[in-house]
């Protein structure tokens, strides 16, 4: 084995991009569970957004417009999750299992199409002066704009959250819905709204893999991105910076476990690539086990909203 | 607009209307997707639901793999029934489903080539333990640091696929194998291989295992106190706490009931049907279950029905796919979309649906 | 002369199987406090949701200050100025009181304007509050504040009060009526909801007499006793309990120094509670809801364990045992809340009955449950029980109120326990079933059984306590003959309003 192969300025820089998938992910689900709304189909909106934004991508030649189709997919798939558990009060957990599982089927689906192709390259930004600051500049600087992107939406869930009055009554809904219905406030519109913004923020997540980080279409490629953005909204404590922090150390795992299988670790490489989601559970049990109060889930999390009168 | 009305007692009707709804439904849609794919939907459909049962030319191939397919996909939704009516979520039963095969295979490969009688009824046992201590994971992560079930359950689906990967790479290759990928097969091992009991049935001991499931989940949910409990954690867990149910000791009989069937259907299947350990050995059988029990209704009768006609989705889906160049994810896709139309027109069994006039609150 | 604030004319609401108002018809006059009298079931909430634009009604009509009044949703009736202070489900405990606040408001100023307007407006009527604390760990008491505040920062015409004072103590009823007086006398009408007569003797101008949604009567409460309220309100005369007199036997029940963790996240701890129960004695346990009582239910039927000496049954240590072997023994109980924990909802009645009876009515054989057994025991629970249902078949959902708490008194008092703890026996339940199982649990205590009552109704425990005692803060009080307290010593017993003074400073 030979340590010497990995450079840290490289593993650090190609954390914020292993990390930036998940993240966005979570984010989108850390609101909708911010509204009392449990969505396990973030694994099947992430791949639909993987292989929309990846067709359009590669149809219009634009990462752009990729993106935003994928977006757009994401949202658009989450309203087969809003409708039964919104609308018509399906199980919530049972809902989000069927979006995933039908997610995975119509992405294969669309996707037969488009195997083995290449998608338009995404420019790096290059930020001046900053970028050329020696290991700072290539770890913070030199990257794609989806990750400043990613990084300003945190920064926006946060302050909206916590600041703005869209924010309150999303937590309201999300604590108490039957108080929230009572006081005039449309229980089900807001959380319909949240789950389409999660659905689109899994498919910008799911576009991130396909158009920049991979860069290419498989078949199954989230390869699971979706659940451990779920564990990590649960490790965030359904703070923002938290998820964002949770993130980066995924992003760090997987990195520096990839980096181990170049450098020739003497361990067979399927042991290698398991540790991401060895160590995702490890964290959840950390996590579950010390749970502080402020930290803990929406109160109505999950629960049927029906309003008698 | 609509308004919902709680009915007073769910309607007997509609639970066993609305899966023959879910599944005429899903016919439409269906073929509406295959339309969009090129594909005339009347035929699809007729390929799917119908040849594999009737048509002359293919019938006598694939009625026994009726059987064959449905047998898995039975086995692991009984026992993920137990805790769904529970509200404990196994979804991992894909990786239960794996390690259950990797035990029960490594007990066989281990002996290769002994005769023994004992083999095959050892692999058996090591596959149901495989299952259940695979499933013990997320059952003692539960109870003991409260951790999230589902997400567990499902994150070592990726752990017991990688550690497939590795052993049909490394400690169970076939040493005659030519250093291909994956364990020697089965069928060339006799007395460690499932075989099918009655020639041309598709039966294996896999299949009778799930029969046996069937009837002794139902005796347990109609008859037994176990049942009753089982129901109410699942309906009202205050209840059941007040009533004097352990919670935890539920989480450990329902993760492992689950774990255990699908280890053993996972052995079943690598000494059967699939013969050996490969990269690819799982099919998402441990997901379709999910379908199959949600189909099913989470009811024992109800999960042999509908593993029958979810098995008759795969073979129909691999003909169609030959007859006619059905692309092999439009059935998985087909299959999510059954569950959602499922999922949403249970509400039809709890609720009354009655127009509401505009504008009432 | 006064003027007309609010003028309902023939309001109609129908619910499948129930017309919850039948044209109802009143008028509430500016700087008025008009009460609404009425049973549990007589349409009172109904009416309520109407004017707060809740609920559209089928027919008739509002007028507010001469103007037709018809909000489409509760927003438009706020800005109307109709202000409303639930019974229940109206604040959020993760959030601070300034958010709470804010989120019943239509324009709320930024923050930190608001919170200094909270501590302001709050001090002005007596009734402070700190605007950055969370909900979650207020007292019932306060959480009414935070509900007031809310009203009142809104500038209210009509400010409506739903069951006010059901969790107060006496004393902070008291500073409510204060405040309420000093609302009234600002020219805000105020509609208060309630069932309790001297209540609405003490406060009230006016008062509309509801029944089986309609209006049975309109007078002066101040000029009618309580008793003719009363019949007014229920249409008949009600029977009191009798209680025969009885020596009390052996200790049957012992609690000695037990300390039990709180069963929720805002709930109270238990602290070093001592009491003994003896055969024939009922023991009233007073104190508002969430100082203890859930967990202290717990604790006795076993739902929550301990050190086995800390529970004792007939001198036998118990503590460590779950909930069925203490049924066995005969130690049995009946939680408050009756739709998803003493009984399941969707479940029928026959399951339901399976829920506490299987251990000590032998209904489960070698794991297997005998279900004609189970039903049998369930007709007869109907039956003895005056239980209005369509058979042991329905779910126990389909009940109403009342029924299903009669069901689930049956289902303990039937079992013939040695020790039975109930808590809120009797809420949201009507007179005459309230009355119903009352005179169930005296006649328990009347064939030797010792009895505890918990609850936050002191008419009630005091109609039927030997003993009493409070639970205040999860720490309970040294019992007292309930026969010659006084109210003021009652009072004293369940704390007053403590915290009022440490807010205060």
């Amino acid at each position: 084995m030979d340590l010497s192969a990995i450079n840290p300025v490289l593993l650090i820089s190609s954390l914020m991009i292993a990390a930036t998938p998940i993240l966005l992910a979570a984010l989108g689900e850390l609101v909708v569970e911010k509204s009392g709304v449990l969505n396990l189909g973030v694994e099947g909106m992430m791949i639909v957004g993987a292989i929309c934004g990846f067709a359009i991508a590669v149809q219009t030649g634009s990462p752009v417009l990729g993106f935003g189709g994928a977006a757009l997919a994401g949202a658009l798939l989450s309203l087969l999750f809003a409708f039964p558990t919104q609308i018509l009060l399906a199980n919530q957990v049972a809902s989000g299992l069927a979006l995933t599982l039908f997610g995975l089927g119509l992405s294969a689906l669309i996707g037969k199409n488009f195997d083995g192709l290449i998608p338009p390259a995404t420019d790096k930004l290059h930020v001046p002066v900053l970028a050329d600051i020696p290991v700072l500049g290539p770890i913070l600087f030199q990257h794609d704009p989806m990750v400043y992107f990613t990084l300003t939406l945190t920064a926006v869930i946060w302050a909206v959250l916590k600041y703005s009055r869209a924010g309150l009554i999303i937590r309201a809904v999300g604590e108490n819905h039957d108080a929230a219905h009572a006081l005039g406030y449309k229980v089900v519109r807001i959380r319909i709204l949240a789950i389409m913004f999660g659905g689109a923020c899994a498919g910008l997540g799911g576009a991130y893999l396909s158009l920049i980080r991979v860069p290419i279409w498989t078949e199954g490629m989230t390869a699971g991105a979706g659940w451990i953005a779920l564990a990590i909204v649960v490790f965030g404590g359904w703070r923002p910076w938290r998820v964002l922090i949770g993130a980066y150390i995924f992003g760090g795992v997987t990195v520096l476990q990839f980096n181990l299988q170049v450098a020739g670790i003497a361990l067979p490489v399927q042991y290698l690539a398991m540790s991401p989601y060895v160590i995702t559970i490890v964290v959840l049990v950390i996590i579950s086990a010390s749970k502080s109060r402020a930290g803990g889930p929406p109160a109505a999390l999950g629960k049927i909203f029906h309003a008698s009168h | 607009m609509f308004r919902l009305e709680k009915r007073p007692v769910p309607s007997k009707a509609w639970i066993i209307a609305t899966p023959v709804l879910a599944v005429i439904a899903t016919m439409i849609a269906g073929g509406i997707m295959f339309a969009l794919l090129g594909k005339d939907p009347v035929e699809a459909i007729r390929i799917i639901f119908w040849d594999p049962l009737f048509s002359e030319q293919f019938a006598s191939y694939s009625r026994p793999q009726l059987l064959v397919k449905a047998g898995p996909l039975i086995l692991i939704a009984i026992g993920l029934s137990f805790g769904f009516r529970a509200g404990i979520w196994n979804i991992g039963a894909e990786g239960q489903y794996i390690i259950g095969a990797l035990f029960g295979a490594g007990v066989g490969l281990a002996f290769y080539p002994s005769q023994s009688i004992f083999i095959f009824p050892l692999m058996i046992i090591a596959g149901a333990f495989g299952g259940w201590i695979w499933a013990m994971i997320p059952a003692i992560l539960r109870t003991r640091f409260n951790t999230n079930e589902i997400l567990v359950s499902l994150l070592l689906v990726y752990v017991a696929e990688h550690i497939m990967a590795a052993m049909s790479l490394g400690l169970m290759r076939n040493p005659e194998g030519h250093g291909f990928p994956g364990s020697r097969n089965f069928q060339q091992y006799e007395t460690a291989f499932n075989a099918e009991l009655i020639a041309g049935s598709g039966m294996h001991w896999g299949v009778v295992a799930a029969f046996i499931a069937v009837i002794f989940a139902y005796i347990t949910m109609s008859r037994h106190i176990l049942g009753y409990q089982i129901t109410l954690a699942g309906q009202a867990p205050r209840a059941a706490k007040f009533s004097g149910v352990s919670p935890n000791r539920l989480i450990v009989f329902c993760l492992g009931i689950s774990g255990l069937l699908a280890g053993l259907a996972g052995l079943f299947e690598v000494a059967g049907p699939a013969g050996q350990i490969t990269t690819s050995f799982n099919q998402g059988y441990g997901f379709t279950a999910i379908i199959v029990a949600f189909l099913g209704r989470l009811n024992p009768v109800g999960i042999l029905l509908a593993g029958l006609l979810m098995a008759l989705t795969y073979i129909g889906g691999d003909l169609a796919q030959l007859m006619m160049g059905l692309p092999a994810p439009a059935i998985q896709a087909f299959q999510g979309m059954l569950l959602f139309f499922l999922l949403a027109m249970d509400v039809l069994s709890n609720f009354r649906i009655r127009l509401k006039k505009q504008g009432a609150a | 002369m006064t003027e007309n604030l609010l003028e309902i004319n023939g309001l109609t609401k129908a619910y499948p199987g129930v017309v919850a108002n039948d044209a109802v018809s009143f008028a509430i006059d500016k700087g008025e406090v008009h009460a609404l009298l009425g049973e549990n079931g007589a349409g009172k909430s109904t009416l309520v949701k109407m004017i707060y634009g809740l609920v559209r009604p089928d027919l008739g009509q509002m007028n507010l200050l001469g103007k037709r009044f018809s909000p489409p949703e509760p927003r438009a009736a706020r800005a109307a100025g109709i202000a409303m202070v639930f019974q229940h489900f109206s604040l959020f405990e993760a959030l601070d009181v300034a958010e709470n606040i804010a989120l019943g408001m239509e324009n709320p100023p930024k923050q930190r304007e608001l919170a200094a307007r909270i501590t302001k407006v709050s001090h002005a009527y007596g009734l402070p509050l700190d605007p950055h604390r969370l909900v979650g760990d207020l007292s019932a008491g306060e959480r009414q504040r935070v509900e007031i505040i809310r009203c009142l920062l809104q500038e209210p015409k009509l400010l409506i009060m739903d069951e006010p004072t059901s969790v107060l103590t006496p004393k902070e009823v008291e500073i409510l009526f204060q405040t309420l007086r000093r609302i009234a006398s600002d020219g805000t009408a105020i509609l208060y909801i309630s069932h309790k007569l001297e209540e609405i003797r003490n406060i009230c101008d006016s008062a509309t007499i509801l029944r089986h949604g309609k209006v049975v009567a309109t007078c002066t409460p101040r000029e009618k006793s309580a008793r003719e309220l009363a019949e007014m309100m229920v249409g008949c005369t009600l029977h009191e309990p009798l209680r025969q007199a009885v020596e009390f036997g052996d200790v049957v029940l012992e609690i000695n120094d037990l300390n039990a963790p709180s069963r929720s996240q805002f709930g109270t701890a238990l602290k070093h509670i001592n009491m003994n129960v003896r055969a024939g004695e009922v023991l009233g346990i007073g104190g508002v809801a969430g100082n203890g009582q859930e967990e202290l239910l717990a604790a006795i039927s076993g739902e929550t364990t301990g050190k086995a000496g800390t529970t004792k049954f007939m001198g036998q240590a118990i503590g460590n045992l779950g909930p069925n072997p203490r049924r066995k023994m005969g130690v049995l109980a009946a939680p408050e809340e009756r739709l998803g924990h003493s009984a399941a909802p969707d479940m029928s009645l026959t399951e339901n009955t399976l829920l506490t009876a299987a251990s000590r009515q032998n209904l489960v054989k070698k794991g297997f449950v005998d279900w004609g057994k189970t039903r049998k025991f369930a007709k007869k629970i109907i039956a003895e029980f005056d239980v209005r249902t369509p058979g042991a078949h329905t779910a126990a959902r389909a009940l109403s109120g009342g029924n299903l708490q009669k069901f689930v008194i049956g289902r303990e008092v039937m079992q013939n326990p040695r020790v039975l703890i109930v808590n809120q026996p009797t809420w949201g339940v009507d007179a005459s079933a309230a009355a119903q199982i009352r005179q169930s649990l005296l006649d328990l205590a009347n064939n030797g059984a010792a009895v505890v009552v918990i609850s936050q109704d002191l008419d009630e425990l005091m109609e039927i306590s030997d003993t009493f005692c409070a639970l205040n803060e999860g720490e309970l009080t040294r019992p007292r003959p309930a026969k010659g307290l006084t109210v003021e010593e009652i009072g004293l017993m369940l704390g007053g309003a403590a915290d009022l003074e440490a807010v205060n400073v």
